[in-house]
């Protein structure tokens, strides 16, 4: 599980927010930053802090409330801690019609989470998105960075495994 | 410009290019149905209400986003359009409470509306429903994000004509939820509750927070003695709560109702807006003369002057020291009054008629109290005196035409433009003018600041100097302005800013609807009410110089100094709880 950054001790934290600052300068003058800009800071922390909206809002001159609207948005976007493995089940209607229901049993039947959960041992997280554009190959879903298309329910403790 | 010609139902017609088939349409007296659609603000095309058929096109078209085409034939009342549109209605429906008996805009819904023109007779789609809590967090306005339709309006007026994002479209889908950043209670972030979101919502997802319960129980009650003021925009706006055209004037009527509605006394904000052109007035003249920031900023607004605490918070030495007009009113009336009435201040009541919600803000501001207790108790807006009159049967129409009591019943001409952008410089300027030159100012129409133009400018010779003056209303107009400003690249003395486009006669608390066209028509009331007083300068106010006389002395004295003037404080700009520092 990403851990809190609210909760790392002040000095710590205060590190952390340094490694913001440097997200943000790095790309700030270029026009249409703010999506790289929060991927870099989820790639940082595993969410998006909210102390880190703030920094963001400053430099580029867009107000938190838009920025939370776009974090929001995406489902790619965490805004709280999550699991350490974030799955992503796919629940448009291609991959519906194509069997996501039994792929999602199969996943809380390994894992014991419902959507929008995570594992108590913080390894695991779930969650059901919209169109991962790979309807060709429905059902399908992703873990972390890895697409898998064509998932059988059967194949998932198989899956999971191998990003154990 | 080449004009467009196109068929609407059959009839020709011939519009400008860029307009919308809606637009055109209205001109042939078409009125097609919309939701989301909000003119020059809102034109997303996002509630799907307003399909009409457009000849060769895939599918049905939204009439507000659709522009008019060369030889295009639109058919607006199809058996396919009116299909389509009970199904998106009904669609809309199936996640919108069906509370309409006791819901705050009952009969004021353009959602009910709607179904009710469209003849829906069941709502045949049944399912989940989005649960979002309610938001009670501030004293001015109330969210309750379950019968939010997703119009977009509030976002929009927020965004495009306040400039104050304290709102927007999170989270997606069904998901969708209109929102504070981290979906923060109202309270908490940067919002000037001004009210434009619940002046343009079509249904009761965001409202003013009603104290009419509390004004009820204060009349009740034998030991209070309940004085109430009424804001000059209310005059001209209170009518439409009645049915009549906007644009009435209803002073007469407004102090008849408020003595049904059994107020000890009836008074007028009128007074007290006499008595801030006195003391603004003096204190524009000190910095003039001894020094101190400018440009001076008036502070009558709210709205404008929260949006400075939490935007411009180094600006704030610029703002006038003066409480706004309806606290100034608060103060006298629990000190001057209560002790030439003999009545224990205590026991004095002070209720305002003010066509704003973010006043309700500003009456429980901790600074604004007398000794402990608050200038103001409670704040109706022009919207709750209609419901509170409603509720008591008063027959608003066929109310005779009373007077204010005295003495703060007692106002002029300058006081009662002080409901329109302007009024406020102008009614400055009347007195300036004649205060520092001791001449008599030959036109007391100050035509330069009046009107709908966003931002105003005026100079006026006062022997020898040049004052500089400007005017904003609405808060993205004040933001260009201030923005000026914080550049040092102006040169005036003096700027008056409403909050609300228009000024108060378009103010959050204002009946609803209120649009370019209504405004219009209440500026103008405005100007007729202050050419038929029969003073029109505020330092020729005889209850005011009275004032002065038995109690305050001068303007900017020590007792002025104590009941008439505050200060503001700096407040966050960024929400924040957990991580924040």
């Amino acid at each position: 599980m990403s851990v809190a950054l609210e909760k790392l001790p002040s000095q710590l934290r205060e590190q952390r927010l340094k490694e913001v600052d440097q997200v943000i300068l790095r790309h700030r003058d270029r026009p249409g930053a703010l999506l790289t800009i929060l991927t870099e800071i989820q790639d940082l922390f595993g969410y998006l802090p909210e102390a880190t909206f703030k920094p963001v809002a400053q430099a580029l001159g867009i107000p938190v409330s838009q920025i939370w609207g776009v974090a929001t948005f995406y489902t790619l976007f965490n805004t709280r801690p999550r699991g350490r493995h974030m799955i992503r089940l796919c629940e448009n209607a291609p991959c519906h019609i194509q069997g996501t229901v039994a792929v999602l049993e199969a996943i809380q039947r390994e894992l014991g989470i419902a959507p929008g959960e995570d594992t108590q041992d913080g390894e695991w997280g779930l969650e059901l998105v919209s169109c991962l554009g790979i309807c060709g190959v429905a059902p399908a879903l992703m873990i972390d960075d890895q697409v898998y298309g064509n998932v059988r329910p059967e194949a998932i403790p198989a899956i999971l495994d191998s990003h154990r | 410009m080449n004009s467009i010609a196109l068929t609407i139902d059959g009839r020709p017609v011939k519009a400008a290019p860029g307009t919308t088939v809606l637009e055109a349409a209205a001109t042939l007296g078409i009125n097609i149905p919309t939701l989301c659609y909000l003119k020059d603000v809102n034109e997303l095309g996002s509630c799907r209400i307003c399909m009409v058929d457009v000849k060769g096109a895939r599918t049905l078209q939204a009439a507000c986003v659709t522009p008019v085409a060369e030889g295009m034939e639109v058919a607006t009342s199809t058996p396919r359009t009116l299909r389509a549109r009970r199904t998106n209605l009904e669609l809309i429906l199936s996640d919108h409470p069906q509370e309409c008996l006791t819901c705050i805009r009952n009969q004021n819904c353009e959602l009910q509306a709607l179904a009710e023109a469209m003849g829906l007779r069941e709502s045949p789609y049944e399912g989940k429903m989005s649960c979002h809590p309610e938001d009670w967090s501030t004293p001015s306005l109330a969210r309750n994000p379950a019968k939010c339709v997703l119009c977009r309006r509030c976002v929009s007026v927020c965004q495009k004509v306040q400039g104050v994002h304290a709102i927007q479209t999170m989270e997606r889908g069904f998901d969708t939820v209109v929102a504070p950043a981290f979906h923060l209670p109202l309270g908490e972030v940067a919002c000037v509750l001004c009210g434009q979101c619940s002046l343009v919502c079509p249904t009761g997802a965001i409202h003013e927070r009603s104290q009419v319960e509390e004004v009820w129980a204060a009349l009740a009650d034998p030991g209070r003695h309940v004085v109430v003021q009424t804001a000059p925009a209310t005059r001209v706006s209170l009518g439409e709560e009645f049915g009549m055209v906007p644009g009435s004037i209803v002073t007469g009527k407004l102090v008849a109702a408020l003595r049904r509605l059994g107020f000890d006394r009836v008074f007028d904000t009128d007074f007290t807006a006499d008595l801030t052109i006195m003391e603004e007035g003096y204190e524009l003249i000190r910095r003039l003369k001894e020094g101190g920031a400018l440009p001076l900023f008036t502070s009558c607004s709210p709205g404008w002057i929260k949006f400075v605490e939490h935007f411009y918070p180094k600006l704030l030495p610029n703002l006038s020291t003066c409480k706004s007009p309806q606290q100034m009113f608060g103060a006298l009336a629990k000190t001057y009054y209560a002790d030439k009435a003999g009545i224990p201040p205590d026991r004095v009541y002070v209720v305002s008629i003010m066509p704003c919600t973010a006043k309700k803000f500003e009456a429980v501001r901790p600074e604004m109290n007398v000794g402990g207790t608050r200038d103001v108790d409670a704040v109706l807006t022009t919207r709750e005196l209609g419901r509170m009159l409603r509720e008591a049967g008063v027959d608003f129409a066929a109310l005779p035409e009373e007077d204010y009591d005295r003495p703060f019943g007692i106002s002029t001409g300058a006081a009662a433009i002080f409901g329109a952008t302007g009024g406020v410089m102008e009614a400055a300027l009347r007195t300036a003018y004649e205060v520092v030159t001791g001449k008599a100012l030959g036109n007391l129409n100050i035509e330069t600041v009046r009107g709908l133009e966003g931002i105003k400018e005026v100079s006026i010779d006062l022997d020898g100097l040049t004052l500089k003056a400007a005017v904003a209303h609405g808060l993205g107009n004040a933001r260009r302005l201030v923005e000026l400003v914080a550049r040092g690249e102006t040169d005036y003395h003096f700027i008056e800013i409403m909050c609300c486009p228009g000024g108060c006669i378009g103010g959050g608390g204002q009946s609803i609807p209120t649009d370019a066209e209504i405004r219009q028509r209440r500026m103008d009331a405005i100007y007729t009410v202050d050419e038929r007083m029969t003073i029109r300068k505020s330092h020729e106010n005889p209850a005011v110089l009275t004032l002065y006389e038995e109690f305050l002395g001068e303007p900017l004295g020590l007792r002025s100094h104590e009941l008439l003037h505050t200060h503001y404080q700096p407040r966050s700009l960024y929400p924040g709880r957990r991580e924040s520092k």
